[in-house]
């Protein structure tokens, strides 16, 4: 309870005459910790460590690209995803269906969007899982992620066109792009919906 | 009986290791972290597993809160003071030189430019109330006054990293609409902040 402080507590008696009490140099130091704790919890309720995590997203350019210019992607290899209202994701692969038949529901539980997804990128996940296998340690972390980056950008991969309504949330499109992440898709793009797809919508109630 | 007394040492404990190692993780906690900066809105971020880290400096933070109210906040008290000046041509308004050092030193602003004079002579409790009805920086196309804002900020300082902070129940209209801003202003490469939770295995 108490720190010695270098005086001696009590002292000896000097003699006959008392010359005055000499005192005890013992401080109790619990205040100091008390204060120090009280400090220390300040700081940590109020500051930050850390910054906060971010997820990088490319924005499609608005500028107009020739016709022929344009990359063109082969049908069977797009996916379009629409964002609806209430955490309902609408899907279909290939090119816009004639009737609103053709629009697929689902959600963004692990049953769901992750599910389709990983189905239909299936042959590159399993030639990614063979890469990181091939490559375990962190020093050929560089190697292992140029290489999936070129499995990923290949000509069949998978593409992904995210369209999204205007009640859906900002979580729903974070939870897109993360299952994307998941099925290690790498291409995408976040675009409009055309006309068609909001006459669709409209009928099926969607919106 | 007889009595058996025990011998009775003291409980005193030397409280002297406490207090070092108490000024230790005080000493630690001061020298390492940041005052976490006070945003007008407390925004929700939306949960992913992606682990990359906000740069320390040259951010350009928009954040967009549930009500879509936009709030713009930008690293560097010398590029705010290039966007001040370069607002006060565009919108013909002029600040005083105290305005001028309290926009200095404000991280995050989000008002009309229209009231911007008024609110940064307001004090910090003031503006606290000013904020929770403020109508954040306006986005329509009638009004685009975040593109003003945007053009400001490239020309302070071109090499700035556009985030985005946003609620998770922000409706996706204005999170498009800050999107179309930000692709007419050439700024393609943007970044999301989340909350970091685990990453799912397939």
């Amino acid at each position: 309870m108490a720190a010695e402080l270098g005086g001696d507590g009590g002292g000896k008696h000097k003699g006959g005459k008392p010359k005055g009490k000499k005192m005890s140099t013992r401080i109790d130091f619990t205040p100091m910790v008390d204060l120090g704790f009280l400090l220390i919890t300040f700081f940590m309720l109020t500051t930050t460590m850390s910054k906060p995590q971010t997820m990088s997203v490319m924005l499609p350019s608005n500028e107009k690209v020739e016709a022929d210019k344009e990359n063109k992607v082969p049908e069977s290899a797009t996916i379009t995803v629409i964002i609806g209202k209430n955490n309902k994701i609408y899907y279909y692969e290939g090119k816009t269906p004639d009737d609103a038949a053709g629009l697929k529901e689902t959600d963004l539980s692990a049953n769901g969007l992750r599910k389709i997804l990983v189905a239909k990128n299936a042959p590159y996940i399993t030639r990614i899982d063979e890469l990181k296998a091939r490559y375990p340690d962190k020093k050929d972390e560089e190697t292992l992620k140029k290489a999936i980056q070129e499995v990923k950008y290949e000509r069949l991969a998978t593409v992904l066109l995210m369209k999204a309504t205007e009640k859906g949330v900002f979580s729903n499109m974070v939870d897109v792009i993360d299952e994307m992440n998941v099925a290690e898709i790498g291409k995408y793009a976040i675009v409009d919906l055309s006309a068609k797809e909001k006459e669709m919508l409209k009928t099926r109630n969607f919106e | 009986m007889p009595k058996v007394k025990v011998p009775r040492k003291s409980t005193a404990v030397d409280m002297t290791a406490m207090t070092d190692v108490a000024f230790l993780l005080l000493t630690f906690f001061m020298l390492t972290t940041k005052f976490r900066p006070d945003e007008p809105v407390m925004v929700d971020s939306p949960m992913s597993f992606t682990e990359t880290k906000v740069k320390e400096e040259g951010v350009l933070q928009i954040l967009v809160d549930q009500k879509g109210r936009v709030f713009v906040t930008a690293d560097g008290a010398d590029a705010r003071e290039k966007i001040a000046k370069s607002l006060q041509d565009r919108y013909k308004i002029t600040l005083t030189a105290n305005q001028m050092e309290n926009f200095k030193n404000t991280e995050t602003i989000g008002c009309p430019i229209s009231d911007l004079p008024a609110y940064l002579d307001l004090k910090r409790e003031q503006r606290t109330d000013f904020d929770k009805t403020s109508k954040g920086i306006p986005i329509d196309s009638a009004d685009n006054q975040l593109g003003d804002w945007l053009k400001s900020a490239y020309m302070a300082n071109n090499n700035y990293q556009v985030v985005i902070k946003g609620d998770r129940n922000t409706q996706l209209d204005k999170v498009k609409r800050i999107f179309e801003i930000l692709q007419d202003n050439k700024m393609n490469k943007i970044n999301f902040i989340t909350s970091l939770e685990a990453r799912p295995k397939i």
